[in-house]
């Protein structure tokens, strides 16, 4: 046990969690997107409280799947800042001149930027929680079917009703498709992926999945706030 | 010769006394330089006539100059062995350069390569990571026949994809975190491919990350800069391929 314990400390072995806590997370927006989505549903936002409603139904079990995801969240962001206190470590003078030689290289602003799209990510993650899960900057309550309890779809509705959240949200979102254009290949490689003919298809479903998850997540603020409302 | 075979180039050149010295950028000019003279000999030609005016000639590593010892080492207007991909320092000619343009040249820049002089780096920190695991155990006495361990074709090139690493350390010098991962992990793909490199496998892998640990070279992040910048081309399948026998070798 006390070799995977070190085996988990070595270079191989952060990359390896770096990367499996980043795909588990990216597989976490998956599954938050395709529960958004039922926001589309032109029901008043009826389904989309429903969703809500049977998450919050699931009592313990959805404990146990946020404890799991503050595990994840943590674990990711501490080994990425570690990289980060390494690298400066491994080359305390930097070149005066320095720049990519192409080609191959996969060093762009996606791949450089991953620390500071990792804590606004992160900062916002916990702004996004204490809204929309403790709804700590709106608090108030409707009454739905005689029973008083929080309307969510109108809460959502609401809150992207306001041009400043929406733009937090664009800015937010468009960088966590830059986040996941360098992370989801990265995860892969991290992982072993290794045929060479694999690893440029790879770094293009990276960038897609990247796209489609932010442009996702964009679509709901946007429409709400274009179309004035649910 | 013709005129158009000669150019004129500024050179900004890093110059330090010492591992504890300030360095500090010196420029020079040269008005007449061939075209078809490498980057090396051109810098010869400085020397030469630094050594002329009594002054300290620049310092930089170099061998064999024909792309194979891996002793070059210069970052070149920002890239480790300059702007030709798939050439070592030693291979790169002057044509490449226009008339009149100014090229910095840096040493190798990691806390595990410290700066000895000038442009020269210590770089046994990569010794230390083969003396950790990059070697086979082999009986001494007589050459044993060539063909008693029989190897097929595909594992033999795949083996020598990874055994062409020169150990320059141009990967270290552009990775962004400084990381040696593709040349540790040429080495253990190359041992890992053959069978001479079977009895050590899982120890070799699991002692060659520690050390690259202890030497402080940082985490790989993925960026594939050191293939881009690799003067024979190994691909960072390299890298992944170290992972997975790092896990194999823990796990297993």
């Amino acid at each position: 046990m006390s070799t995977i314990a070190n085996a988990l400390q070595s270079q191989v072995g952060r990359k390896i969690l770096t990367g499996l806590t980043g795909i588990f997370l990216t597989l976490f927006l998956v599954a938050h997107l395709s529960g958004n989505l039922s926001l589309f549903i032109p029901d008043g936002g009826e389904s989309f409280n429903l969703y809500a409603d049977f998450l919050h139904s699931l009592g313990p079990l959805l404990w146990i799947a946020e404890i799991i995801l503050v595990i994840l969240f943590l674990t990711h962001a501490y080994l990425g800042v570690s990289i980060y206190l390494k690298k400066k470590r491994a080359r305390p003078e930097n070149y005066k001149y320095y720049k990519s030689q192409g080609g191959p290289s996969k060093q762009n602003f996606a791949s450089t930027s991953m620390l500071i799209s990792g804590s606004i990510i992160l900062l916002f993650v916990v702004l996004h929680v204490m809204h929309f899960k403790y709804h700590l900057f709106s608090p108030e309550t409707y009454m739905v079917e005689g029973t008083e309890m929080v309307d969510l779809a109108r809460h959502v509705s609401e809150a992207f009703q306001n041009p400043w959240i929406v733009a937090a949200y664009t800015f937010v979102m468009v960088l966590i498709g830059v986040h996941l254009k360098h992370g989801v290949w990265s995860a892969f490689i991290s992982l072993g992926a290794k045929n060479p003919k694999l690893t440029p298809v790879l770094y293009t479903v990276g960038g897609i999945v990247a796209l489609l998850l932010s442009l996702g997540f964009l679509a709901i603020p946007l429409y709400i706030f274009i179309n004035g409302g649910l | 010769m013709s005129s158009t075979d000669l150019i004129k180039v500024h050179l900004k050149v890093w110059r330090q006394d010492g591992p504890q010295a300030k360095g500090f950028f010196e420029d020079y000019t040269l008005d007449e330089v061939n075209t078809h003279m490498s980057f090396l000999e051109m810098l010869d030609v400085l020397n030469e006539r630094l050594m002329k005016d009594k002054k300290e000639p620049i310092e930089f590593d170099h061998d064999c100059r024909e792309g194979i010892c891996g002793s070059c080492n210069l970052v070149i207007n920002g890239v480790p062995h300059g702007p030709e991909m798939l050439t070592a320092a030693c291979q790169l000619h002057m044509r490449h350069f226009k008339d009149g343009e100014t090229i910095t040249i840096e040493p190798w820049r990691a806390t595990a390569f410290p700066i000895i002089k000038d442009l020269v780096v210590d770089r046994n920190a990569f010794d230390r990571i083969m003396s950790a695991g990059g070697y086979i155990s082999v009986s001494t006495g007589n050459a044993p026949d060539a063909n008693a361990i029989p190897i097929s074709k595909p594992d033999s090139d795949s083996a020598m994809d990874y055994a062409v690493c020169i150990g320059c350390g141009a990967c270290v010098a552009a990775c962004p975190n400084s990381s040696a991962s593709l040349f540790t992990g040429a080495k253990v793909s190359q041992l890992s491919r053959l069978p001479q490199g079977a009895p050590e496998r899982k120890k070799r892998v699991i002692a060659m990350v520690d050390q690259m640990e202890k030497e402080g070279f940082g985490d790989c992040s993925n960026f594939a800069e050191c293939e881009a910048v690799c003067p024979v081309g190994i691909s960072i399948t390299a890298i992944a391929n170290m992972r997975t026998e790092y896990v194999k070798a823990v796990l297993g």
